[in-house]
């Protein structure tokens, strides 16, 4: 199982700098490159899916999370390059956790699919200038 | 519990007499000096004195800071108000019992078959003794505690990386990482590489100290014998009778310990927030938040939407719907306002403070946490592995088993919590639906504790804390950086609204960060109040 290779990785991870209510194992934020899996659809379907879901349209409670689903903040690409690497309000920066690829090829996943026909496509380069 | 003014010369009342006759200085040293000052940020509740008549506040929020916030202000003479976005009080006090139904976002829902009596805390599980914050309204409100045990010498450490992916026991681990640690140091200082750093005599004293720390023999070596396996467990014990020899057990090898990496996770329990004793109140931690919500009644409105958030020069205005029903908008006033709702949540809610306080509220990412009870037939883990409560760790994603510390030696049946994953694997964990996760933690689970954990269970429930529609994550996940730049103006007061919560203190995830926030932004505010 996938997930099992991941958290060994974590165990060894740097503590967190303050006390928190953790236990080993838990807390560090990991780094690019603990997540094994790769394309667009593996990131998604095991990392974005756990807030924006399967569908990718998101979910409301007393607040909410965004559909990713025909979304036309998706037609410049550059803006979830940016927001995956480093984060928006309370979502995670996840830069910390997934490779210039992995961030690249969910990018260019979800800006075609779901809904969405945007025209270009993100290289790992254009993360890693974006970090 | 007791509560310690009731006697005649405790801890405080001795303090109090040496800062009246010596100064604030003698008592800040003699403070230090009995190891209370440092303990905790929390001096008792707040002493607000009287509110100007008629003096309002809205509270936003019936977790844990809301409720301080409440009752405390409600003692003091103003007119409060609770709007609460769930059906119940607690925030993430919670815990989740057979007949509980659970609707994560996404839409999955899952119906709790604990038997009577078994619970899962999806949120906070331990309270440390010298959380003094959240003990007081545990003893104000009479919420009866029983032991929280964090270390079992006895429970599993486990690694799918060592040791042929088979768990260990947590005292043969420590017993054979100090003891050569102990045998390296002794070695070293006999031959005076130590001559700089410590004088002959305290060599002596460090050496004696060596071996009985690290359960070392009469030449200062960690080997198998009596001394060591008093330390890491015999493999058969000291019996009566005849036949009653002991069967002495062997040290681990110190190489294949060090590359275990296991070591990592015997220290835990060392840290000041899990030393022993912790406590956990009888029949699940959300046990203090029903009491919270009974104490303060009808003054809490329930299935409360807040949307929008309003203040002027005359007072604050919450706009809310109802979070079941829909329908038409309603709005709550006050002259004042304490806000705990999370960041998460509150970044967007439309509420009109300043930019110093609206960029602190906005940069604050909340993290993942996956908790997981699982019930089984029987409690194997205490009959066949002689774990009686505390924790085992895995370096697999579910991060921990804990086992209930409560109903030893029962017959019937049993529910662990068969996670606590945060972090990277909290997130893969938390894109799963709940039935992938309670099978993925069965895999996990059947490692430490195998043809058990599989074949005894009988049901489940998960919590995805990403996926907890009130929160949208576990807690505030600062980073120091963050913290520098945007923390004083996160819980600075602005106009006539004030936050609180975990998210507004330096104890972030603990309750005790909720209630020492909570105390302090109502001082503030009363503060202010008084001054208008």
């Amino acid at each position: 199982m996938r997930a099992t290779t991941v958290a060994a990785l974590l165990i060894f991870s740097a503590a967190p700098a303050w006390a928190q209510a953790r236990d080993p194992g838990v807390g560090a934020m990991g780094r690019p490159g603990d997540y094994s899996f790769q394309g667009g659809a593996a990131v998604y379907s095991h990392v974005c899916q756990a807030c924006h879901m399967a569908d990718a349209k998101g979910a409301v409670g007393a607040g909410a999370y965004p559909a990713l689903a025909n979304n036309p903040k998706l037609a410049e690409a550059g803006y979830p390059v940016s927001v995956i690497l480093h984060g928006q309000k309370a979502m995670l920066p996840l830069g910390n956790l997934l490779t210039d690829q992995q961030v690249a090829d969910v990018v260019n996943y979800i800006r075609t699919g779901f809904g969405n026909k945007y025209k270009g496509t993100v290289s790992a380069a254009d993360v890693k200038a974006a970090r | 519990m007791a509560d310690p003014s009731n006697t005649p010369m405790n801890r405080r009342s001795l303090l109090s007499m040496i800062g009246t006759v010596a100064g604030a200085t003698a008592m800040y040293n003699a403070m230090t000096e009995m190891g209370f000052a440092q303990e905790s940020g929390y001096s008792g509740p707040p002493k607000l004195g009287q509110a100007k008549p008629g003096a309002s506040v809205l509270v936003l929020g019936a977790g844990l800071a809301g409720m301080v916030a409440a009752i405390e202000l409600r003692d003091a003479g103003y007119k409060v108000q609770v709007l609460e976005y769930q059906n119940r009080a607690g925030g993430r006090n919670w815990s989740l019992h057979g007949g509980d139904t659970y609707t994560e976002l996404g839409g999955a829902t899952q119906h709790c078959q604990f038997e009577p009596g078994h619970y899962l805390n999806p949120g906070p599980w331990r309270i440390p003794y010298h959380h003094y914050g959240i003990l007081h309204y545990v003893d104000r409100l009479k919420v009866p505690l029983e032991p929280f045990i964090q270390v079992n010498y006895n429970a599993y450490v486990h690694s799918t990386m060592a040791y042929g992916g088979k768990p260990k026991r947590y005292r043969e681990v420590q017993a054979d990482f100090h003891g050569h640690v102990a045998e390296l140091l002794a070695k070293t200082t006999k031959q005076s590489l130590l001559d700089q750093d410590v004088t002959k005599e305290d060599q002596e004293i460090l050496l004696q100290a060596l071996r009985s720390w690290g359960a070392l023999d009469a030449n200062y070596k960690y080997v198998k014998g009596r001394t060591s396996s008093n330390r890491r467990g015999p493999l058969v014990d000291d019996g009566g009778g005849l036949n009653s020899l002991p069967t002495y057990s062997e040290p681990g090898a110190m190489s294949e310990l060090l590359n275990s990496y296991l070591w990592r996770t015997i220290g835990w329990g060392h840290d000041f927030e899990y030393q022993t004793p912790l406590f956990q109140p009888v029949g699940g931690m959300g046990q203090i938040g029903k009491a919270f919500g009974a104490e303060l009644g009808t003054i809490i409105q329930y299935n409360a939407k807040v949307i929008d958030i309003h203040q002027d020069e005359r007072g604050v205005t919450a706009t809310y719907v109802d979070a079941v029903k829909g329908g038409a908008a309603r709005k709550a006033s006050a002259d004042w306002c304490v806000c705990t709702i999370p960041a998460s949540i509150l970044s967007q809610i439309p509420m009109n403070v300043g930019g110093k306080m609206k960029a602190a509220i906005d940069q604050l990412p909340y993290g993942a946490s996956v908790k997981t009870g699982l019930q089984f037939k029987r409690r194997f883990w205490e009959q066949d592995d002689g774990i009686y409560g505390g924790i085992s760790y895995t370096n697999q994603s579910n991060a921990l088993i804990g086992y209930p510390n409560f109903n030893f030696f029962s017959k019937g049946k049993g529910v662990l919590q068969g996670s606590q994953a945060s972090g990277p694997g909290g997130i893969l964990i938390s894109a799963k639906s709940p039935d992938e996760r309670i099978q993925d933690m069965l895999e996990y689970g059947e490692k430490l504790h195998p043809g058990n954990y599989k074949s005894n269970f009988e049901n489940g429930v998960s919590v995805a804390w990403h996926r907890v529609p009130w929160t949208l994550g576990c807690s505030g996940a600062w980073t120091e950086d963050g913290r520098d730049r945007h923390y004083d103006n996160l819980c600075a007061l602005d106009g006539r609204i004030v936050l609180a919560g975990e998210h507004a203190s330096r104890l972030p995830t603990w309750q005790e960060g909720s209630v020492v926030s909570a105390t302090d932004a109502i001082v503030r505010l009363h503060a202010k109040a008084m001054t208008i």
